[in-house]
């Protein structure tokens, strides 16, 4: 099974141009390393699906010009205030935004991994995002307990799952411990590229404290290590955010020429260096 | 007798008093003051209060991903969550998306994240905003990402307990279907709510101040919940409670 793993590149350009690619929120597992990765081959036209929000890798995705499509409950960069890149894509509209609710991107992944149309979700009616959306809509209980209308949201199957993990063994398996959003994710995607902190020796799935919290290999297609993947995003259990490079993106987001200088320095002169 | 405190300070008891009597409080992101308060309130009933606080890794008991807390709701085993909004109308309806014409939206805020459902399951959703300005608080939201209030076949178990605000606390009426003005905090006035408030509401006669937290109150907020919201949110900790940042 040698052939799981790869480079981060090479995991980045097995993700096609136009392809549906859910990632998770900053507190859980973000593969900011392959986001680099990605700006760095120039991708376009991704679907981004924030489950159920984006940070730091939405927002530097757009700035980059690889997001034709944002589907998110919100864009978030929790206290350092509102994402810049995605504001200002918002106001020259060059972003499709499609605005959601946390609990109905759940459930469209959770329809996925059932293998069903659609699932209800409860509340939602009467909020003006329902009326935006042509996934979603409103039905019946068809068994008659209730009365009046639920909504009905279409189910989310996204082409790759996009996560980074503290470890992963030699047959695949990953362990994400209770940031099982990413459990979801994985079932319910066409595929999972993972990038982890360190490779574990043994099987995950064998060992009783750990599978409860392993993603198995049958649903992971491809696997790349990177220590320190998360950078300057932190990673659950492991290491904080990089406070001081958060702000130092956020000072420099703020413009055009602020990100085109920040892309500069930390995504393609690396790269141009190696 | 009232020691000398904080706005801030002010503004956590009183959200605090809010949750007497409860069993589980659930916190969201970005919500410092609401957590502050659900932590106040836990140290005061000695534990018998849950808290829940998303993103926390000391005070979230979820082990089953994102989608737990809303789950947990719709079971109705959480009893308050707090909700903000970039405007905020008469009617409760809560706008989280943006201010013009959507989706041509002339300011973006980040998105609605979970208030199209928490709203309608949580039985008491208290509104907090600190800005208190007739930007906010409009007479008609330009994006409803939560109602206020629902058709009566709609259903619907939650909604707008009250509106905390920098200024006053409100009362949503859900018969009335408007806020009526409760208190103002020490320093302001009926008139002054009354000038910076876009929507129209209910007042009584008059008017009380909202009650200052007293001394107990406030060494309980400024050590044990200080240290405890310090791990969730330091910089905040730092400013109100003068913690010290941990390097």
């Amino acid at each position: 099974m040698a052939d799981l793993y790869t480079s981060v590149d090479d995991l980045a350009a097995r993700i096609p141009d136009g392809a549906k690619v859910a990632l998770a929120p900053d507190y859980s597992g973000c593969s900011m390393v392959t986001v680099r990765a990605l700006i760095a081959r120039g991708a376009k036209g991704l679907h981004l699906v924030g489950v159920p929000s984006v940070g730091f890798q939405g927002d530097m995705l757009i700035g980059a010009g690889c997001v034709a499509t944002l589907e998110a409950a919100a864009v978030t960069l929790e206290e350092y205030g509102p994402a810049p890149r995605f504001t200002a894509a918002i106001k020259a509209g060059t972003l499709k935004m499609i605005d959601g609710t946390c609990p109905a991107i759940h459930a469209g992944l959770q329809a996925a991994e059932k293998g069903i149309p659609y699932m209800p979700v409860r509340g939602i009616v009467g909020s003006d995002l329902l009326a935006h959306r042509d996934d979603w809509t409103t039905g019946r209980d068809p068994f008659g307990e209730e009365d009046g209308p639920i909504a009905l949201v279409k189910a989310i199957r996204p082409d790759v799952t996009l996560i980074h993990a503290p470890l992963a063994d030699r047959n695949g398996n990953v362990w994400i411990g209770v940031r099982r959003e990413m459990m979801v994710m994985a079932h319910a995607s066409k595929q999972t590229f993972v990038t982890v902190e360190e490779i574990h020796d043994g099987d995950l799935l064998a060992d009783p404290m750990m599978a409860p919290g392993t993603i198995p290999g049958l649903y992971v297609s491809t696997l790349a290590e990177a220590a320190n993947g998360a950078w300057p995003v932190g990673l659950f259990g492991r290491y904080p955010g990089d406070d001081a490079h958060l702000r130092d993106y956020l000072e420099r987001a703020r413009t055009d020429a602020g990100f085109a200088g920040y892309l500069d320095e930390f995504v393609f002169a690396p790269k141009a260096a190696e | 007798m009232t020691a000398a405190h904080a706005p801030a300070e002010l503004l956590i008891a009183t959200v605090a008093e809010m949750l007497d009597g409860l069993g589980h409080v659930a916190v969201g992101a970005q919500s410092p003051i609401p957590g502050s308060a659900a932590l106040l309130a836990r140290a005061r009933l000695g534990g018998a209060l849950r808290v829940s606080m998303l993103g926390s890794e000391a005070h979230s008991p979820f082990t089953d991903g994102g989608r737990e807390l809303f789950d947990c709701a719709a079971q109705g085993r959480i009893d308050a969550f707090f909700l903000g909004g970039g405007q905020i109308d008469g009617q409760g309806n809560i706008n989280l998306v943006g201010i013009g014409d959507y989706p041509d939206t002339k300011v973006r805020f980040p998105g609605s994240f979970g208030s199209a459902y928490l709203y309608f399951l949580v039985p008491r959703v208290i509104l907090f905003r600190e800005e208190h300005t007739a930007r906010v608080l409009v007479p008609r939201v330009d994006f409803i990402s939560a109602p206020g209030v629902s058709e009566p076949d709609v259903y619907r178990r939650g909604g707008p307990h009250a509106l905390v605000t920098g200024r006053c606390v409100f009362d949503f009426d859900k018969e009335r279907e408007r806020f009526r003005l409760r208190s103002v905090h020490p320093g302001h006035d009926a008139a002054e709510i009354r000038e910076n408030t876009g929507f129209d509401y209910d007042e009584p006669d008059t008017v009380p101040e909202t009650p200052a937290p007293d001394a107990e109150t406030l060494a309980l907020l400024r050590g044990r919940v200080a240290a405890e919201v310090a791990e969730r949110y330091p910089a905040f900790a730092a400013r109100v409670f003068g913690n010290e940042v941990a390097a």
